[in-house]
């Protein structure tokens, strides 16, 4: 074969960068419910949103390492309900646990991760199913736990991460503790993903198990680790949401498929091989801009899931459909 | 014997993109015979098989079926026309029996309802037919039947769909020796019953046993055709006999093989008996053999991912034992796959983090991904500008280089490790001609500068042509040795167990 049967980009296609469609989707959304509520543009509005999503947009970002490895981690919602429930279980109002119970609950996060990928590399339990028992039985767990109804109160101290702002602060007057949390994780989480020797192999892996296996790849560390780190990133977004909304039995409930939705919305493939830490963060912003304007639209919650369903699809569907066009 | 010949294929032609896959070839196979095809892999029998069995079309040339010119659309037409294609890979399933396999697609029915009992009693009877009714139960699962079972269950569906040709491809290349007894009756009996019987095999024994007529094709071409079978020497010489091109690099000479890097003895597993091997630096040893000769589990066992359970390996003297890739990769050996897409290619990562892998594989986990102590984005920037790979750009998704542009970067994504010994395994399968020089010259580059090379390979030029020492395996073991002025006669004698004939 000679090098005119490559596929040559055009010039044109060599210099413009290619923008990932989410970041013009998420501008136009935004837009839009400005658009709508004018308010949206005082930075009490905006900042309120980025609060609102900081949870989901941390967790998409973590289950992303699952994902581009080449699977899925349905266990992350469960585990933020855990992180709530037991949280206030133990904090029994004392403003003073929340420096040992969140360590502790990285623990347990770190511990659930740690059995999911053992489950997945060396059980072979495919790990959708793998994660759904573990989803099912940390719901029982929380169940039990909480004896089925909340008891018990986050206190401040720990609330502060999902809750407090800061305030007085020119230009933008306001802003909310879970924004720099999003911030620093998300720097985190994008240097993992695309500064590390892990996160090249996360993809590799996640691309060609069995070539990354004679390429020298330590497969089975590699997958486990990307579970740890979901686990991890969940008990995070568990912490700054249980700050923000309080105590309830299934406040996790639903996130894990959420935080799948806005990694395929950020263009990251189901199978594994490819996925953006910025991108998924910015599929998180645009599901929530989509429930906003929803919301403005005076549409309700079921209207919400069926959204969402159509999106997953749709953008699996765009996402196949653009691969083919572009050659295979 | 009929005048007309039950098949007559006249003038077949096909291309596919880039490949000229046939050009002009005859051959017919009458009632009661056995028609053996010969060929290296790759010449052309499968793609005339596929024709004669509907499931490609002739660019050019026809098809008589019983003096009938016949265009097939669709292996079903072919299948119904008598002509059964008993593939490599079997077509049955597994999860149901072997009645129900037998009968799959038009079962008997009785009040709308299939019809159970017929169906069994129609396949006691075809099974009876040829005297394995004891050996197999119609209500048998297929997943419960050994291999040559398996195989009598695919020739009893010919059978009973009332094939007036049956086509074996390769046959016996699972079947152990007292089921190859089996077979070899069973189409003695075929024979015997009228039915025209194409045997492809590239086994001599076989030929000689079993075949009436013999036919050899070559890149696309019928080099030779007999209508008795003559001694096995002259159907080798025919299968094999082309000019070695001149784009082989020169060998080495003898200052340049240096000491022996890696000795196995007694080396076994599995798939592999009694290897004793060494490989020096400098040299590069070609291995080959027959599909199923042990060639690829050697070469599993070497790099650890299949690894041996008895014998002995050294590495630079001393003793090592791998077992994991990773192990082998740590010691010194890299190996490149023969099936790069499944085995080698990330094919949505760049060229460059197709390059780098195993360098970041064996760096810190939350090192940069810019540099480690193997090479950094610069170094293999270099290396793949040494390898000569084009591509607009390596930070475009490996899946836009073609076949030797990806065999290229995969080179060096070991040479950023600098291994004491590298393995190809078929380092030329679906690359082009001029790829293919470059990969040769790279082997030859690699051993002068003093790595132990081992190449598999199925192609016998490529083997003569490139290697410094040639070792022919055989059903698990070393079957020979050979220097570089070895023909390709030899070696093939040497590959399937005909060594008598030749010495």
């Amino acid at each position: 074969m000679s090098a005119q049967s490559l596929p040559q980009p055009t010039a044109a296609t060599r210099r413009l960068p290619r923008i990932n469609p989410v970041y013009v989707l998420v501008v136009a959304l935004i837009l839009a419910i400005i658009v709508m509520n004018p308010a949206f543009g005082e930075p009490t509005g905006y900042m309120n949103f980025l609060k609102r999503v900081t949870a989901l947009a941390i967790l998409s970002a973590g289950a992303l390492y699952v994902i581009v490895s080449g699977g899925f981690d349905l266990s992350v919602g469960s585990i933020m309900t855990l992180t709530v429930i037991g949280s206030s279980m133990l904090a029994s109002n004392d403003p003073n646990s929340t420096y040992w119970i969140i360590p502790l609950m990285l623990g347990i996060g770190a511990v659930i991760g740690l059995i999911n990928g053992l489950v997945v590399s060396y059980l072979k339990v495919p790990s959708l199913i793998a994660t759904l028992g573990m989803m099912i039985t940390l719901n029982g767990v929380a169940f039990m736990w909480s004896g089925g109804a909340p008891r018990g109160y986050l206190p401040d101290t720990f609330r502060f991460f999902g809750r407090y702002n800061i305030t007085d602060i020119p230009v933008i007057s306001l802003l909310p503790i879970a924004v720099i949390c999003l911030v620093v994780f998300g720097v985190i989480l994008w240097w993992g993903m695309h500064r590390t020797n892990f996160g090249r192999m996360l993809h590799a892996v996640g691309d060609n198990q069995q070539a990354a296996r004679l390429a020298g790849v330590p497969v089975e560390r590699v997958r486990i680790s990307a579970f740890v780190v979901s686990a991890l990133t969940a008990v995070l977004a568990g912490v700054i949401l249980g700050g923000r909304a309080g105590v309830s039995v299934d406040i996790g409930s639903g996130f894990e498929l959420q935080a799948i939705t806005a990694a395929v919305i950020g263009g990251a493939q189901l199978l594994g091989g490819r996925g953006s830490v910025p991108a998924t963060i910015a599929g998180a912003l645009a599901l929530e801009a989509i429930f906003t304007l929803l919301n403005l639209l005076g549409l309700a919650q079921p209207v919400r899931l069926v959204v969402q369903g159509l999106i997953l699809i749709g953008a699996v569907a765009f996402a196949t459909y653009q691969r083919k066009r572009a050659g295979r | 014997m009929s005048d007309v010949p039950t098949i007559e294929m006249r003038g077949i032609s096909k291309s596919f993109p880039a490949v000229k896959a046939l050009r002009g070839v005859s051959f017919t196979c009458s009632k009661g015979e056995v028609h053996a095809l010969c060929g290296e892999n790759g010449a052309g029998k499968s793609t005339l098989i596929k024709i004669l069995s509907g499931v490609y079309r002739p660019d050019s040339g026809e098809v008589l079926i019983d003096g009938q010119e016949q265009h097939f659309k669709h292996p079903q037409e072919a299948l119904l026309a008598g002509i059964s294609v008993i593939y490599q890979e079997f077509s049955l399933l597994p999860e149901r029996t072997v009645a129900q396999n037998l009968f799959l697609g038009r079962e008997p029915t009785k009040n709308g309802l299939i019809d159970n009992k017929a169906m069994v009693a129609e396949t006691q009877r075809v099974l009876g037919l040829f005297g394995v009714r004891h050996r197999i139960e119609p209500e048998t699962l297929v997943a419960d039947l050994d291999v040559a079972s398996q195989q009598m269950v695919e020739i009893a569906k010919a059978i009973s769909l009332n094939a007036k040709v049956i086509v074996m491809d390769e046959p016996t290349a699972a079947l152990n020796e007292a089921e190859c007894e089996v077979l070899f009756s069973l189409v003695d009996q075929l024979r015997a019953s009228g039915t025209a019987i194409v045997y492809i095999t590239h086994r001599m024994r076989e030929v000689t046993r079993l075949a009436n007529r013999v036919t050899v094709i070559k890149d696309g071409e019928v080099t030779a055709s007999f209508d008795h079978v003559p001694a096995p020497d002259v159907i080798v010489r025919a299968m094999v006999g082309r000019d070695i091109s001149e784009y082989y690099p020169e060998p080495a000479t003898a200052s340049e093989i240096g000491p022996v890097v890696l000795s196995v003895s007694g080396g076994g597993n599995a798939a592999l008996r009694d290897i004793n091997l060494e490989l020096r630096s400098g040299e590069i040893v070609g291995f080959a053999g027959l599909q199923g000769a042990g060639r690829t589990p050697l070469a599993m066992a070497l790099f650890g991912a299949a690894p041996f359970t008895s014998g002995t390996m050294t590495l630079d003297g001393k003793a090592v034992h791998l077992t994991s890739p990773r192990d082998a990769i740590r010691a010194g050996i890299g190996m490149l796959p023969g099936d790069r897409k499944a085995q080698a290619l990330f094919l949505m990562q760049s060229v460059r983090d197709n390059g780098m892998l195993t360098a970041r594989s064996f760096a810190g986990i939350f090192g940069g991904h810019r540099a480690n102590r193997f090479t950094d984005l610069n170094g293999m920037n270099a290396l793949l500008d040494q390898m000569k790979v084009r591509a607009p750009s390596y930070e475009q998704e490996m899946r836009f280089l073609s076949g030797g542009n990806q065999q290229k970067a995969i080179v060096a994504r070991w040479l950023a490790l600098r291994p004491k010994v590298l393995i190809f395994i078929e380092p030329t399968r679906g690359i082009d001609v001029d790829a293919k020089a470059s990969i040769y010259h790279l082997m030859r580059d690699l051993a002068r500068a003093g790595t132990a090379v081992m190449m598999v390979s199925s192609d016998l030029p490529e083997i003569l042509g490139a290697s410094d020492r040639i070792v022919v395996m055989r059903e698990g073991r070393i079957a020979g040795e050979f220097g570089r002025s070895a023909t390709e006669a030899e070696l093939m004698l040497a590959a399937t167990g005909e060594t008598g004939v030749a010495a």
